[in-house]
């Protein structure tokens, strides 16, 4: 039998698989772990509606669980609250910008409309040199939760996880 | 596949209910296919990359839709089943979205106009009083809306762009305009769906919508068709003949090994 506080420490080490320097503790993607008389049943809150690493994140999460040695695991979908980007801790912030990706800027939840166009009122900077001398590419990058960018100075691309 | 907490208490939409979930399910999906026929073949990789990856929100959003609905309806037909296995007629999806992508001017431009509508819709969904449709929606507002601004910057870009860009983008908006008049046709499945407090009867959005779309389709320099009369039937299960092809290309696997899973 595995008690919560293990669980929650097992899952700590589970990566994303897209992202792998974040695991899925940090994305803010677990919302609940509760052990009963039969097994561990995990609440997971999915990112983007067609992210295609969902289900194998599900199946990450079972086995790790399952490896830490709890004897039955169930996991259920919950879509309210939706998850955001304002889940994702400060320190994994920090990891993902150590990784190349700038992690999101502001607060994504809160408020109803945004503004029809994005224009950026701070220009982000590049995580490999810090210059702020950048341009994007494109809204969307090697998956939808990221943006493609690009450094005027030193000519690296670099990703944006967008704020949502 | 995961357990799904939807909280739809199984057969509890009425007929006018399941129309309404079905709509909403089938524009996603019918979008989510015909935007996935870019895939290695749109104008530059960047763009190649964000068509794709809107595909993949609209079919994630519809496999949510559909999987609702089919809980709503309580009579066992899964997001599989609704998706590859019902024939044309019964799919309830607007015109606007099957219709071909033609170039990438014209799917841009659909893209917006479309988006911009799930934006309003979404939005008013996420305060149904169908606990799960909330859910669903309130998630894939966020979505929309990134697709909406992609989809703006770009009608922009092109109609205010190079006298072929501009043909190009004014080509497509005479040709999909016309379409857009069935989002707000009104409906008797809207008006039950509306008094039930479950979600907004399409024609309540167009004011809206318009003030959305236009300064858009202005600063792209764009001019904006007259409404003309025009009756599409999508909403009703009548299709127009791009449809046939479009569901021969997504139901084919499902047609041909019937409950392959993989």
């Amino acid at each position: 039998m595995l008690t919560e506080a293990q669980a929650w420490k097992a899952l700590a080490a589970v990566p994303d698989p897209e992202i792998p320097v974040v695991s899925v503790t940090e994305l803010g993607i677990i919302r609940e772990v509760e052990a009963g008389a039969d097994g561990l049943r995990v609440v997971v809150t999915p990112t983007y509606s067609g992210c295609p690493a969902t289900e194998m994140i599900a199946s990450s999460i079972e086995e790790a669980l399952l490896a830490a040695g709890a004897g039955r695991v169930s996991i259920d979908t919950r879509l309210d609250p939706a998850w955001t980007s304002d889940w994702i801790g400060s320190e994994a912030r920090e990891k993902l910008r150590a990784y190349g990706i700038v992690p999101p800027s502001g607060q994504a939840a809160v408020g109803g409309a945004r503004p029809l166009h994005f224009v950026r009122r701070s220009p982000l900077a590049c995580p490999r040199c810090g210059s702020t001398d950048t341009t994007r590419l494109s809204e969307f990058g090697s998956t939808a939760c990221k943006a493609l960018y690009r450094c005027r100075s030193c000519l690296e691309p670099f990703e944006y996880f967008k704020p949502i | 596949m995961s357990e799904q907490t939807l909280a739809a208490a199984p057969g509890t939409a009425t007929p006018e209910q399941l129309e309404y979930l079905l709509r909403l399910g089938d524009n996603a999906l019918i979008l989510g296919q015909r935007l996935s026929e870019w895939c290695g073949h749109a104008p530059v990789l960047e763009e190649d990359m964000a068509l794709a990856n809107m595909a993949l929100d609209l079919v994630g959003q519809a496999r949510l839709l559909l999987t609702h609905a089919g809980q709503s309806e309580g009579r066992g037909r899964d997001e599989d089943q609704l998706a590859f296995l019902r024939v044309e007629r019964d799919y309830r999806n607007v015109t606007l979205v099957e219709l071909p992508n033609g170039d990438f001017g014209r799917s841009v431009v659909r893209n917006f106009l479309f988006s911009a509508f799930q934006v309003l819709l979404y939005g008013r969904l996420s305060s149904s009083a169908d606990a799960g449709l909330a859910a669903i929606a309130a998630k894939s507002l966020k979505e929309a809306r990134y697709h909406m601004s992609h989809a703006a910057e770009w009608t922009i870009r092109l109609g205010d762009g190079t006298a072929v860009s501009h043909d190009k983008a004014q080509a497509a908006l005479d040709y999909l305009w016309p379409y857009t008049a069935e989002l707000f046709a009104a409906s008797p499945a809207d008006d039950a769906v509306a008094a039930a407090g479950i979600g907004p009867a399409w024609s309540e959005l167009e004011a809206e919508w318009e003030d959305l779309v236009l300064p858009v389709l202005a600063e792209a320099t764009l001019t904006v068709p007259a409404r003309v009369p025009f009756k599409t039937y999508g909403k009703f299960g009548r299709h127009s003949e791009h449809m046939g092809h479009l569901l021969a290309t997504m139901q084919y696997m499902q047609r041909t090994y019937p409950g392959a899973q993989w």
